[in-house]
């Protein structure tokens, strides 16, 4: 009875130690918050049909715009915020990408009809895609929609807003950027 | 002027007995019937949203759970059935929005570390109940302190007069 008494001590031992370690680690998780320097993680997106910005992909991977700017915004068509930002996103895209500017717009928890619907209703036209599996916006820790982030042509996040972009914000990142 | 006119009437009556039989009656439209709340919130109690933490699915008003149950409604009409439904869910948007996590994964440990955790304790429980029956060993050669003596009387007179 007393090898069994040290059994049961030994995994009861075991069980609080994976509890902690989990514990820990969901503590740790949740203190991460969104990159607001230095590399901007990875990623692929696959684009919705007929919103690959006119680049001629099926897929947006980011690591294949190192020496670009890239505009990464995260959006959903449930979200009112987006709504206000959407329109001058557009804008900017039309004015950017012929000075090398890249936009990505990252679907967020959103059904494929309502989003489908939001791209027309703005007449958006970048690269646009699915946050499939939610996996992108884990990994830059959204926490909600929008939030934007500019990574500039060396791969680095240069800017994060958690919030709707307003006129003169972007700009003000990218033309350094681009002269 | 009556060559016209029964030439007239003539293709009156030719076009009213073409329209005859041509015509028919107009059908009702008959849209598919709507799926019900409660086939879809069948579905949706599987699911959680990931913005809402801590809702079900069925009981959350958001926009965004107004739009994943209207999906699940359209995906039912569609004829869809719930497994290929959660299993859509879960390709899109990941293993977060089940409402039961699967056994496999990191899920696993949600099943696994409760188990074992009552199997400790029972365990522990047992290997208690074991050394509480037991009687206690009592030493006969080792000397007494007078306080242990005292002690040992207490205890006899406890077991015999209680």
């Amino acid at each position: 009875m007393a090898r069994m008494g040290r059994w049961g001590w030994g995994v009861a031992l075991a069980v609080a130690l994976i509890f902690l370690a989990l514990l820990g680690w969901a503590f740790v998780e949740q203190g991460r918050t969104a990159p607001t320097a230095g590399p901007a993680p990875s990623f692929s997106l696959p684009l919705y049909e007929g919103y690959d910005g006119g680049l001629g992909i099926r897929e947006f991977r980011l690591q294949e715009w190192r020496g670009r700017p890239v505009v990464i915004n995260f959006w959903a068509s449930w979200c009112k915020p987006c709504e206000e930002e959407a329109s001058l996103l557009e804008a900017l895209w039309r004015k950017y990408r012929e000075r090398g500017v890249i936009f990505v717009g990252v679907d967020y928890l959103d059904v494929p009809s309502a989003a489908m619907d939001y791209l027309r209703r703005f007449e958006i036209t970048y690269p646009n895609g699915p946050d499939l599996g939610t996996r992108i916006s884990r990994l830059y820790r959204v926490t909600g929609v929008p939030e934007t982030f500019v990574v500039d042509p060396e791969g680095r996040v240069v800017f994060y807003k958690a919030a709707p972009i307003q006129p003169g914000e972007l700009e003000a990142v990218l033309d350094p950027l681009v002269k | 002027m009556r060559g016209p006119c029964l030439l007239g009437f003539a293709l009156s009556v030719v076009f009213l007995v073409w329209a005859l039989a041509v015509a028919r009656p107009a059908e009702a439209q008959t849209p598919a019937p709507p799926v019900p709340d409660d086939e879809v919130n069948r579905v949706a109690q599987q699911l959680y949203c990931p913005v809402c933490e801590n809702v079900p699915l069925d009981v959350c008003n958001t926009p965004t759970c107004i739009q994943w149950k209207e999906e699940i409604r359209s995906m039912l009409a569609a004829g869809q059935s719930e497994t290929e439904i959660v299993d859509f869910f879960v390709s899109r948007y990941g293993m977060r929005v089940l409402a039961v996590p699967p056994p496999q994964g990191i899920g696993l440990g949600v099943w696994l570390i409760p188990a074992l955790g009552l199997f400790a304790a029972g365990l522990w429980l047992a290997s208690r109940l074991a050394q509480w029956r037991r009687p206690a060993p009592t030493p006969e050669t080792q000397p007494e302190a007078a306080s242990d003596g005292a002690a040992r009387a207490l205890d006899q007179w406890v077991r015999e007069n209680w």
